[in-house]
């Protein structure tokens, strides 16, 4: 199986409450946070990375994993963590994140798609920045494929996969035939949420959420392929369609007051705030 | 001038789901800019049922696309007829439902449409609609307009109070479902496992009692109780869920549900930021956790510094007297 992962750097997620929005509205500031691929996207490399392997064995690439990203030559720092981690190989497109919006990185994909012919591209549900939540379905309707949002669960079968999804009240479960486009949602990262025809059934990988690379991976990820291409030659002269016109932060919520016991709680609520 | 078309979500039985109603007012606070009128499309296998339940809103028309292939939601079967529809509006409109999240960015790459997805609010700008969105985990807003001739928009349902029927008869027209593309003949619906609960949904609920990671396999023991007495519905962090205490679907947060109930329990949750995220628009915040240093307090409106095993029984029982006493 060949699988596209594509990956954003956000501004550390943990620390999205140290954000900055200047008096002009003109932009937010993320100054002194450090660059991290987007949490979901890591997941979504995990998940190539598992459906890619025998869990017992997972030294040994059954299939190719090429990992993709938009962005500036630092952008770079990020490609190779994810080669360190498992990857094969690397595409950077380079840009900066002020020319792209929703529309620009799918088309962008789909033109990647094209040439790169995986059988499944995965990607994070969303981005933890921008919040968009549409990339991966986009690319899916302009290469008219088949997609899974939203996966928790994923079981590798003959020419394509069972996906279980969270959604609004409980679990959907498709399958789909390859080629096709995987969002993935936080628990795909659960111990036995992945599953390659390889590994065996009942297999739990022995750790949370996603594997580290070890010191010698990353020393050989500077010598794996990392391609770089220029966003022109992928997607034309097409330009911006989403202009923010302005930012601003959310309102203050007005300091509360600690209560020293039930009684008082309940009293309050029905008293001040009316709530009961 | 343009008109908006708002699309309709249903229940697994067919029923029009009342993230709709909040659609609805997305589009009619939009209505301004383009000038036009709004239409509702209702797909399903059930359609014009379920129309008939949406009439009374002020809508231009209900359109209504019947066919026993939409039985069970599928987007690839979907997109084709909305994006057909849509073709004729300026503005294409759904809830940031789990539903409208997974179609609409797909309507809007048919459409070749720019997309404002999970927006909290809409302003005009003259004859353009203003679409202010979340991000940064809440931690700011942007305002975004679209440069193209079709726009496509979700809206945060716990943002946009629902639309109360206004009166009026809107008709119904049946619409023909357009043939999906290969990619249909590609997915198979296999199930929908719907968790069974008789509590409000938690998008609309008034209460929302969450739990964390401390309820340990006692979440619902601890939490139902609390939960009935108030008529609530359970929420959770994602520690919880991860960790099987609750099914996922009860996360609440960045990545979860969004909710902004009246009043809203935090129990032995930390006050991560991506859960503050999902429920900070709440109007009355209460946290119980046994460490007074726990985040959750800075955002708190009433904190008690308590093991919770302890203080939900104690606070179940005080619920009740007051309840009694209320008569
Ligand atoms: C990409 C990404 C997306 C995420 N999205 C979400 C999301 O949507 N929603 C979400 O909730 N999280 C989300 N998270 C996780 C988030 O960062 C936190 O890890 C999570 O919210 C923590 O859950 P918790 O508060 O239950 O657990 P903890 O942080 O472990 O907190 C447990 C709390 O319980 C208290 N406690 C323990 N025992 C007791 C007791 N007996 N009585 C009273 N208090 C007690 C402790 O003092 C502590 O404050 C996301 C993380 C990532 C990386």
């Amino acid at each position: 199986m060949k699988i596209l992962v594509a990956l954003k750097r956000v501004a550390d997620p943990a620390n999205h409450n140290k954000v900055k929005i200047p008096a002009a509205g003109d932009k937010i500031d993320t100054a002194g946070l450090e660059w991290q691929i987007n949490p979901f996207d890591l997941y979504a490399l995990e998940t190539a990375l598992r459906l890619t392997e025998d869990g017992k064995a997972p030294k040994t690439r059954l299939g190719e994993v090429v990992a993709v990203t938009l962005g500036p030559a630092e952008t770079e720092t990020n490609l190779r963590s994810a080669l360190a981690t498992g990857a094969d190989r690397a595409i950077r497109v380079d840009t900066t994140d002020d020319a792209l919006d929703g529309r620009l990185v799918a088309a962008a994909l789909q033109k990647l798609v094209e040439e790169e012919k995986p059988d499944l591209v995965l990607m994070g549900k969303q981005v933890v920045d921008g919040e968009n939540n549409y990339v991966g379905q986009a690319l899916a309707e302009l290469l008219d494929w088949p997609m899974a949002t939203f996966a928790a669960t994923i079981k590798e079968e003959a020419g394509g996969l069972l996906v279980g999804r969270e959604v609004d009240g409980g679990v959907s479960t498709l399958r789909v035939k390859f080629p096709a486009v995987v969002t993935v949602d936080l628990r795909i990262v659960a111990p036995d949420s992945v599953r390659s025809s390889k590994t065996a059934e009942g297999f739990k990988y022995p750790y949370e959420e996603v594997r580290f690379a070890p010191l010698p991976a990353i020393m050989q990820a500077k010598k794996k392929p990392l391609a770089v291409k220029k966003l022109a030659d992928l997607v034309g002269g097409a330009t911006l369609s989403s202009k923010y016109v302005k930012f601003e932060a959310p309102p203050a919520r007005k300091a509360g007051v600690k209560v020293k016991d039930v009684q008082e709680l309940v009293q309050k609520l029905a008293t001040e705030a009316k709530a009961i | 001038m343009a008109d908006i078309l708002v699309v309709a979500e249903l229940t697994a039985d067919g029923k029009v789901r009342k993230t709709t109603h909040s659609a609805i007012t997305l589009a009619k606070l939009a209505q301004p800019a383009l000038g036009g009128s709004f239409s509702i499309l209702v797909l399903g296998a059930s359609a014009k049922a379920a129309a008939a339940e949406l009439t009374g809103f002020g809508a231009a028309k209900i359109l209504a696309c019947e066919d026993p292939s939409l039985a069970n939601y599928v987007a690839e079967h979907y997109a084709p007829t909305v994006a057909a529809v849509g073709k004729g509006f300026g503005l294409v409109v759904a809830c940031a439902s789990s539903f409208g999240k997974d179609l609409m960015p797909r309507v809007a790459a048919k459409l070749d449409a720019a997309y404002a997805g999970d927006c909290s609010g809409v302003s005009v700008n003259g004859t353009q609609v203003v679409f202010k969105r979340p991000m940064f985990a809440g931690n700011a807003f942007g305002h975004v307009q679209l440069g193209t001739a079709i726009q496509v928009a979700t809206a945060r349902q716990s943002e946009f109070e629902p639309a109360a029927p206004s009166g009026g008869s809107s008709p119904i027209e049946a619409v023909a479902k357009v043939a999906p593309g290969a990619a249909a003949s590609r997915v198979e619906f296999v199930s929908l496992e719907a968790v069974k609960s008789a509590r409000p949904d938690l998008g609309e609920a008034g209460v929302v009692v969450a739990g964390g990671r401390a309820m340990k396999e006692k979440f619902f023991d601890v939490l139902n109780p609390l939960a009935d007495t108030l008529g609530a519905a359970i929420g959770a962090s994602r520690a919880a869920c991860d960790a099987g205490y609750a099914p996922g679907d009860l996360q609440v947060g960045q990545t979860g549900k969004i909710v902004a109930p009246g009043l809203y329990f935090a129990i032995g949750i930390s006050g991560a930021i991506q859960h503050i995220a999902g429920m900070k628009g709440s109007k009355t915040i209460v946290a119980i956790n046994k460490d007074a240093e726990a985040p959750i307090f800075q955002l708190a409106d009433y904190g008690l510094v308590a093991d919770l095993f302890q203080a939900v029984p104690a606070l179940v029982e005080d619920l009740k007297k007051h309840k009694a006493q209320k008569g």
